[in-house]
């Protein structure tokens, strides 16, 4: 939410290539056969950052007090947001299948998306804010 | 330690730039839990002594942010802003929603004090152990929401530079004031996110006089831990379900009553409250809806209510007037008390208030009064600096506002709140205006009115609150019920939001406070000893007040004249509040609450609850 009133999830969304996982020096980063999640080894990595450049949103981000990557791995395929969602009964979260789609699409800065949200909601004076 | 508490509170001294980590005693915490209570006592200890001779606009004062051990826990974690306030010259613990407190503790620490004066506008920027001043010249006189992109933008590149390897920086958290504040106006408010704000106590003009233009807070670590987390998460769920059952807030905000107040319950301030009922069928939620919500559930950091709607005017005269709602008291003060009954055009004042950084509330009573001098011929256009101030002029209360908030002209009167002014203004007319002036203890009155009986404040509910006119912390019988002060004051130590403790069962917040902290607490005994102890600090220095204002329970501690003036109009013509039923009433709340027959907290509530430091200062004035 980098205007308020914007709110919207910036998390992994899977690309079909994974940029991030070609981008890593140590082999580091891998992708799951049952989920398509990204998996970070965190002994290897050495938080070089290489992947958040790599990724079309930069969504990687360093662990705030580790030296490693944190990437969503979607949970070993039982997502905890999306459980405790259901359990608070926000009910916003869902799980679903992986189509055949181009998930590449939806990884954005958080100022890419913010702009058109902006447009969206506010009209043209949503520019003012940015 | 305690559970559930960072341990460390930020000590920020303006006048020479010194920033040091301060610590409470575990029986401190234990005692006054956080928020409301901790200021309280923090401002006690450091101020009693010397209460009436600190002018809350100076140096002297301190200005806290304060959070409390169930803020992030509770769905709907809010901040405590508190401070002496300008407004009563006591303490009010006026609290906003947003992330602000969760950051807080993120970043380690529970609460923020600021004391001293800066010579130069500066803003504190928080991220973890990572402090610093900054210099706010760049973002002094301008207003919220350009405050609010600047600083963003600013922090984000700062939070880039420094740690260059984290990945991308979302928002930090940020309270501000706006030209208000900074002009020292005593119904500025402090706020966040645009729309949300501490209005009650003034406090964005404590912040304006020490030039701390906002403090930007990004904590990257976990909420400090709790004792019993998987009781917690079972509360959260019990709170929760109770929300989505009880839909209303859910659904329409607090706008569903905008209409209902006034129409059903007959509360409602209706031209500077000389009406309390209106049937315009053209305030109803449902227009709101349709026009100019964009978004129905925005909602902070957990929070299963969302009773924020964000509004957005798309076309016409005000269009690009952006606020959340508004919400039933913006939609009240800023709509029918000013005698405006178009969405469109309340909208556009909540926003513009918003930005210039001024209390809806607070403003919105100063600016009904001033209109109903008006129509009175007290005041005269002339007197007004040209404006012709109708009812339902929406251009000229436009521009009242702005002058209110730059103090220019009348607008620098009016700054002063609706006591202050009225006194002002009375002395230049020679004529009493207190009757028009519709405030406790210069605490402009929230918008529900006991008039009809139907709402939920009651007869003594303003006039024996130690926080005046706040609609958010009514005093009354018993002392462990719904209506209860002393049950506020929960609310506003754990910090955070009471409505989503609403038909919740009442022992539901122990319950939470002890999962979360770990100590055992019954609402016995926070209603016993605890919350009483607030309280009577609370009163002490509403009692001492000064500089420019004391007030005397005897004549005070009353509701304000016009609403022992018969209802005029709707389903409860003719009904009022009975003076001598008042009186009684007043008189068992005394007796409940220790007070003596002046109002006046006694020796042996104050030994019992080991305020002894209290009694003696209270004795002067006795």
């Amino acid at each position: 939410m980098l205007v308020p009133g914007l709110e919207f999830p910036h998390f992994c969304v899977q690309c079909e290539d994974y940029p991030c996982v070609s981008s890593c020096p140590v082999n580091a980063l891998s992708v799951s056969k049952e989920t398509s999640a990204v998996l970070v080894d965190n002994k290897a990595c050495i938080a070089c950052g290489k992947c958040i450049d790599a990724c079309p949103g930069r969504i990687p981000h360093m662990h705030p007090k580790e030296k490693h990557i944190v990437i969503c791995d979607l949970c070993n395929g039982n997502p905890q947001c999306v459980k405790v969602c259901r359990e608070g009964n926000w009910n916003v979260l869902k799980t679903v299948p992986r189509r055949e789609m181009a998930y590449k699409l939806y990884a954005r800065k958080p100022d890419e998306i913010t702009r058109d949200l902006s447009t969206k909601i506010y009209g043209e004076i949503g520019e003012e804010y940015l | 330690m305690i559970h559930g508490y960072a341990g460390k509170y930020l000590e920020v001294n303006l006048s020479n730039g010194k920033i040091r980590e301060t610590e409470f005693g575990d029986d401190v915490l234990r005692d006054y839990v956080g928020g409301r209570g901790l200021a309280a006592k923090i401002l006690w200890d450091r101020l009693g002594h010397k209460w009436e001779r600190v002018d809350p606009l100076g140096p002297e004062n301190l200005l806290l942010f304060l959070t409390g051990p169930l803020t992030g826990y509770f769905p709907g974690g809010r901040t405590c802003v508190s401070g002496k306030s300008p407004q009563s010259n006591g303490t009010v613990g006026s609290t906003l929603s947003g992330e602000f407190g969760v950051e807080l503790r993120c970043a380690g620490y529970d609460g923020i004090i600021v004391t001293g004066q800066s010579d130069k506008p500066v803003y504190l920027f928080i991220k973890d152990s990572d402090i610093e001043l900054r210099d706010a010249e760049q973002v002094w006189s301008k207003d919220g929401k350009q405050t609010v992109a600047s600083l963003t933008k600013e922090c984000r590149n700062l939070l880039k530079t420094r740690y260059p390897m984290f990945g991308e920086w979302k928002e930090p958290s940020i309270l501000y004031v706006g030209p208000a504040g900074e002009n020292k106006v005593r119904t500025a408010i402090v706020s966040s996110k645009w729309a949300h704000a501490a209005g009650y106590g003034g406090y964005g003009a404590v912040m304006g006089s020490k030039r701390l233009k906002a403090v930007v807070v990004r904590g990257t670590g976990p909420l400090p831990e709790a004792a019993d987390i998987n009781k917690v998460k079972h509360l959260i769920n019990r709170v929760c379900t109770n929300v989505y059952e009880n839909e209303l807030w859910r659904r329409w905000g607090t706008g569903s009553s905008g209409y209902e107040v006034g129409a059903k319950t007959s509360s409602e301030p209706v031209r500077n409250w000389q009406e309390e009922w209106h049937d315009e069928k053209s305030f109803g939620v449902d227009k709101f809806e349709n026009r100019v919500w964009m978004k129905q559930y925005w909602g902070d950091f957990g929070c299963p209510t969302t009773c924020m709607k964000l509004s957005c005017v798309k076309d016409g005269k005000y269009k690009g007037a952006i606020t959340d709602n508004p919400d039933y008291e913006m939609q009240a003060y800023l709509g029918p008390n000013l005698g405006i009954f178009t969405p469109e055009e309340n909208v556009f004042l909540t926003s513009l208030l918003d930005d210039l950084g001024l209390c809806g509330i607070q403003t919105g009573n100063v600016m009904g009064f001033t209109a109903e001098l008006y129509q009175r011929k007290v005041l005269t256009c002339n007197d007004l600096d040209g404006l012709e101030l109708e009812w339902g002029n929406t251009e000229n209360f436009a521009a009242l506002a702005k002058k209110i908030a730059y103090r220019e002209g009348i607008g620098d009167i009016l700054a002063e709140g609706t006591y202050r002014a009225a006194v002002k203004i009375g002395k230049m007319k020679k004529k009493n205006l207190l009757p028009y002036a519709v405030q406790s203890k210069g605490i402009g009155i929230g918008a529900h009115g006991i008039r009809s009986g139907k709402d939920y404040p009651e007869i003594i509910s303003y006039a024996c609150s130690v926080q005046g006119g706040d609609h958010t912390s009514t005093a009354g019988l018993p002392l462990d019920g719904g209506g209860s002060e002393l049950m506020e004051i929960f609310n506003d130590s754990g910090v955070y939001c009471n409505f989503n403790g609403f038909s919740v069962s009442r022992n539901t917040r122990f319950e939470f406070y002890t999962a979360v902290t770990g100590i055992k607490l019954t609402r016995r005994e926070w209603v016993g000893t605890k919350a009483l102890k607030v309280l009577q600090l609370q009163r002490a220095m509403l009692l001492l007040g000064g500089p420019d204002l004391k007030w005397t329970p005897e004549k005070h501690d009353d509701n304000p004249p016009r609403f022992y003036e018969p209802l005029p109009s709707g389903p409860y013509k003719g009904k009022t509040t009975v003076k001598q039923n008042v009186e009684d009433y007043k008189k068992r709340y005394y007796k409940a609450v220790g007070w003596d027959r002046n109002g006046i907290p006694q020796r042996e509530i104050l030994n019992r609850l080991g305020l002894e430091d209290v009694d003696k200062v209270l004795e002067k004035i006795r």
